[in-house]
């Protein structure tokens, strides 16, 4: 090899993102819009149309609501949470420097209640939380999503790596066998996507209502006939996080529309 | 993982109680019998009988075995077919019979990184749902009848 075409090599190892076997290039990432329907994204385009949005003014609501023994609102600490909560979601979830490990919006929003305002946690996936979430995560839309940038979550989106891609199940099979190896094929006649969570909390038409990727991952296990691990678990908790990271530089478009 | 909140003694009567549903699945027994691998096939019927390919062609197409997710073939009646697998279009011409048992009953015998499940097998898998730990993904007789239908397929 000469010497200029080692120089040559050496720069673009450089240049090249820290890319393992099997990953989606960040130029080759695609939102789960791409590959749905033009009606069903007509519905997420419209804010009018869009049936997240519901939740998400349900959410603005709650935000100056007074709650818990603290009588204290979201909007009493936080302000106006647009522009307090720009750009928080797509950061999220986030390593808490307390509990030492990340958190996910729902995990924070209910670390809140409890420090804060002296409330009681809402329940996973109940009407409230997931119109919060939605209301703090819409402020981030358009938003590229920088996710386990923060150096101390490198363990935690290693851990959420490792349980992407374990077969899992009495299917065998893991998140990478569909999500990284045969997006755009279709598993009984619909398009396999690339598992990018752009914009949770989201509304599935399928569910006929707004949930979250913890809600998704969960439904995916069951699929591939494997226990699904709870809400809030360290597992789901890494796996969100890995896949943020994974989906890193896409817009936050919550609330998206599925099908 | 980070450390749960749980106490010690918490988890070790966690692993007892696990430990124990170990023990009560097994004695269920409903897990695969022994087979025979010969070659590249498997050439004795699981059953020790002959499958019903009638039969065997509505569990194809039946989404809880799992085939037609993946598969397409000549089913002309069925809307929602997978392309991530090969058209089962003439499979009967590809494969003897005793191929297509092995390959239903443990694909990953011909390819380690495949994405077929193994339908035949119990063992060695993580974290199998509770309705489903313990036993293959297809019994016997099922598996028979697939394999006779499949080997009518032929072009």
């Amino acid at each position: 090899m000469s010497f200029w075409r080692a120089i040559a090599l050496a720069a673009l190892c450089a240049a090249a993102p820290a890319l393992l076997a099997g990953e989606i290039p960040p130029e080759a990432r695609r939102s789960g819009y791409s590959f749905m329907g033009p009606d069903t994204r007509a519905m997420q385009d419209d804010d009018t149309s869009n049936p997240g949005m519901l939740f998400v003014l349900d959410g603005e609501a709650l935000w100056t609501k007074k709650a818990g023994s603290a009588d204290k609102a979201c909007a009493d600490c936080h302000g106006d949470a647009r522009s307090s909560m720009k750009g928080v979601a797509a950061r999220y979830p986030a390593f808490d420097k307390s509990l030492g490990h990340p958190v996910t919006l729902d995990q924070r929003i209910n670390l809140c209640r409890a420090d804060h305002q002296q409330a009681t946690p809402l329940p996973y996936e109940s009407r409230d939380l997931l119109a919060l979430s939605a209301f703090v995560a819409h402020q981030s839309r358009g938003f590229a999503i920088t996710a386990g940038d923060d150096p101390q979550l490198k363990p935690f989106v290693a851990q959420g790596r490792d349980l992407f891609m374990r077969r899992e199940g009495q299917l065998n099979l893991a998140c990478t066998n569909c999500h990284d190896d045969n997006f755009d094929k279709r598993l009984a006649g619909a398009p396999i996507t690339q598992a990018q969570p752009t914009g949770y909390p989201l509304y599935r038409l399928e569910w006929q209502t707004l949930g979250s990727l913890e809600r998704r991952l969960r439904s995916c296990m069951t699929g591939v006939r494997a226990q699904a691990y709870d809400y809030g678990s360290p597992e789901l908790v890494t796996l969100e996080l890995y896949l943020m990271s994974r989906a890193r530089g896409l817009p936050m478009e919550t609330p998206a529309v599925r099908p | 993982m980070w450390p749960p909140r749980s106490s010690r003694r918490t988890r070790a009567a966690a692993a007892l109680i696990a430990a124990s549903l170990v023990f009560a699945t097994g004695a269920q027994a409903e897990g695969p019998v022994p087979y025979r691998i010969a070659g590249d096939g498997i050439p004795e019927s699981l059953t020790g009988a002959p499958g019903d390919a009638t039969r065997g062609r509505a569990l194809v197409l039946a989404r809880t075995t799992t085939c037609i997710l993946c598969h397409s073939g000549p089913f002309p009646e069925t809307r929602f077919q997978g392309d991530l697998a090969p058209d089962l279009t003439g499979a009967g011409n590809r494969w003897s019979v005793s191929q297509l048992r092995l390959r239903l009953v443990d694909a990953s015998h011909f390819n380690p990184e495949t994405i077929m499940p193994s339908y035949y097998r119990a063992d060695g898998l993580v974290r199998v749902g509770r309705n489903f730990a313990g036993k293959p993904i297809l019994s016997a007789t099922e598996i028979e009848d697939i394999v006779a239908f499949l080997a009518t397929l032929r072009d």
